[in-house]
């Protein structure tokens, strides 16, 4: 039992975001509930981070270490609006937090991009890695080239999962259907196609470093894109964006490697797309060849007039994330995002009353894992000061959720019966030398989380 | 591989790093930070984070810059950890300019 007057807060999504809400808010002395719409947490440390970045998903120990808390819940398998609404959250609790990411993926616009053959980099990553919604996606790797258009850190995750061998990936938690589909892959050369120049890449240092050390793929690049004019220079040469120039530095090693292996990554700059084409499927990409124009951190691509065509049986669009609407909670349709003031939702002007927002769906979907720390400890801060104003809680609470979902025959799943489908997927990889095979049905989910007690309830998203 | 805090965070000390760091890897004493290379993932958030550019990976150090692998590696584990953002000293603002970086 919690002291009387103690802070009842729900959370709206497990993953980063919605867990370092949690921390904070713990810390603060509340009671937290987090939910989340599929039986297991952690948002995109499961279903974006890459199979063959493992360091990174060790941030899991720490999610768990927070889960672990007194005051803690989870509540997996509950989905707002669907079992329950914005409006009876409100009431159950003292404040709610919308940590719900950012699902969809942002549009190219150019004629062509819904070919077949063409796809998000957002489908292509959740279905390797298990993301129940995307399971039953298929792709087609029997072309020998790829495009991907973007030049951020999914593209070049991408790139790695398209120019490792099955033999490199085997001992990653990658999906084992994804493994059997891409073995049969014949895939020789990936295009890593961007708008702009090597000074105005997204990618991290880190990331781009990878892309020169794949055992199968040289990197390719013309050398006449990394010369830069004085804009670029002086962008490089800025000291608060250490980054980029670190990029460049690594961009420049690339220079003039000789070609001895089977693959190739190629490294397009200044490229925008214009058009997919192709006779019932993608077979080409056309672009423009841009120059850059403006100041400082604010150049544009304005195409020069000239073409330039990549042959292409497979595209995928990594041109960013875009967040969804939740029913009854203000949205900005043009940014993805919910409208705020330091995490304080904005109904025009006036805030929703308790009513609070981190993480990708606040501050649009950049920034790795950690960044998203510094968003949610924003939010809570502003929540506390709004609490300091008002009378010691009377909500419900956890008890009043219970029974909400009691009510409508949903049986939530929590953090134990998560750990339940973690051993089992545990167990799972462990037969076959990987650290895990994921549950890739939600039924599937629910019957290990559920296992020995009970009758499983029927999902209505299987 | 981990990433490290180099000289500019002497004198400075602005712990913007801690708030992005997702794992609690930083330690501190009175003069400055140090990341322990047994904890951090090298998700690089803090490379950003720093408004004075003493983070690095341990990649991107120049020779000079190598010894602080082990100043990190070995002072980090005897210091509390650091998660929340802290007053910078004194003097980090005049260092901060000192270094031309603001």
């Amino acid at each position: 039992m919690t002291a009387p007057g103690t802070r009842k807060v729900a959370v709206v999504g497990s993953g980063p975001s919605g867990f370092y809400a949690a921390e904070a808010l713990l810390e603060a002395g509340a009671e937290v509930d987090v939910i989340e719409r599929l039986p297991t947490p952690f948002g995109l440390v499961r279903f974006g981070v890459a199979p063959d970045h493992p360091k990174l998903k060790s941030v899991c120990q720490n999610f768990t270490q927070i889960a672990g808390h007194e005051r803690f819940a989870f509540f997996g398998n509950v989905a707002l609006g669907r079992d329950v609404t914005i409006d009876e959250l409100r009431g159950f609790y003292d404040a709610v937090v919308i940590a719900s990411g950012a699902s969809a993926d942002r549009k190219l616009g150019v004629p062509g991009e819904h070919l077949p053959g063409s796809w998000s980099a957002t489908e292509f990553v959740s279905w390797y890695n298990g993301h129940p919604d995307f399971r039953n996606r298929t792709f087609d790797f029997s072309c020998e080239a790829a495009v991907i258009l973007g030049h951020g850190n999914v593209a070049i995750d991408v790139c790695r999962i398209l120019s490792k061998s099955v033999d490199e990936l085997r001992r990653t938690d990658i999906c084992a259907h994804a493994l059997e589909a891409l073995a049969e892959s014949r895939i020789r050369d990936v295009h890593l196609v961007g708008r702009r120049g090597p000074a105005q890449a997204k990618w991290t240092a880190k990331e781009l470093r990878e892309i020169g050390m794949l055992a199968e793929a040289d990197v390719v690049l013309d050398e006449s894109d990394l010369a830069l004019g004085a804009t670029c220079e002086a962008e490089l040469a800025d000291p608060r964006g250490v980054t980029p120039a670190q990029s460049f530095k690594i961009l420049r090693t690339f220079q003039g490697r000789p070609r001895e292996r089977s693959k190739a990554v190629h490294l397009h700059f200044n490229l925008s797309p214009r058009v997919l084409e192709g006779a019932g499927r993608v077979e080409r990409v056309l672009f423009d060849r841009c120059r850059l124009s403006g100041g400082p951190f604010s150049q544009v691509a304005d195409p020069t007039g000239e073409t330039v065509s990549l042959k292409a049986g497979a595209v995928f669009r990594s041109v960013g994330y875009k967040g969804v609407a939740t029913d009854g909670v203000p949205f900005d349709g043009r940014s993805g995002t919910i409208p705020h003031e330091r995490g304080r939702v904005m109904d025009g002007d006036a805030p929703a009353d308790g009513l609070y927002v981190a993480g990708w769906i606040k501050r649009g979907p950049s920034g790795v894992i950690g960044v998203n720390r510094a968003c949610s400890l924003e939010t809570v801060e502003t929540m506390l000061s709004d609490f300091a104003d008002r009378p010691p809680s009377q909500a419900p609470g956890r008890d009043a959720l219970r029974s909400a979902l009691a009510a409508r025959a949903v049986r939530p799943v929590d953090f134990t019966s998560w750990m339940r489908i973690d051993e089992a997927e545990v167990e799972a990889g462990a037969a076959l030398g990987k650290p895990r095979e994921k549950f890739t049905s939600v039924d599937k989910m629910l019957a290990a989380a559920f296992a020995g007690s009970g009758p499983v309830p029927q999902s209505c998203c299987a | 591989m981990t990433h490290v805090v180099t000289e500019n965070c002497q004198a400075c000390r602005f712990t913007d790093c801690v708030t992005v760091c997702p794992v609690a890897c930083f330690h501190g004493d009175d003069e400055r930070l140090y990341i322990d290379p047994e904890v951090c993932v090298d998700c690089s958030a803090c490379i950003s984070a720093c408004p004075v550019g003493a983070i690095k990976e341990e990649f991107d150090l120049s020779d000079d810059e190598e010894r602080w692998i082990e100043i990190n590696a070995s002072r980090a584990p005897d210091l509390p950890v650091i998660r929340s953002k802290q007053s910078p000293l004194p003097t980090a603002e005049a260092r901060r300019s000192e270094l031309g970086l603001n």
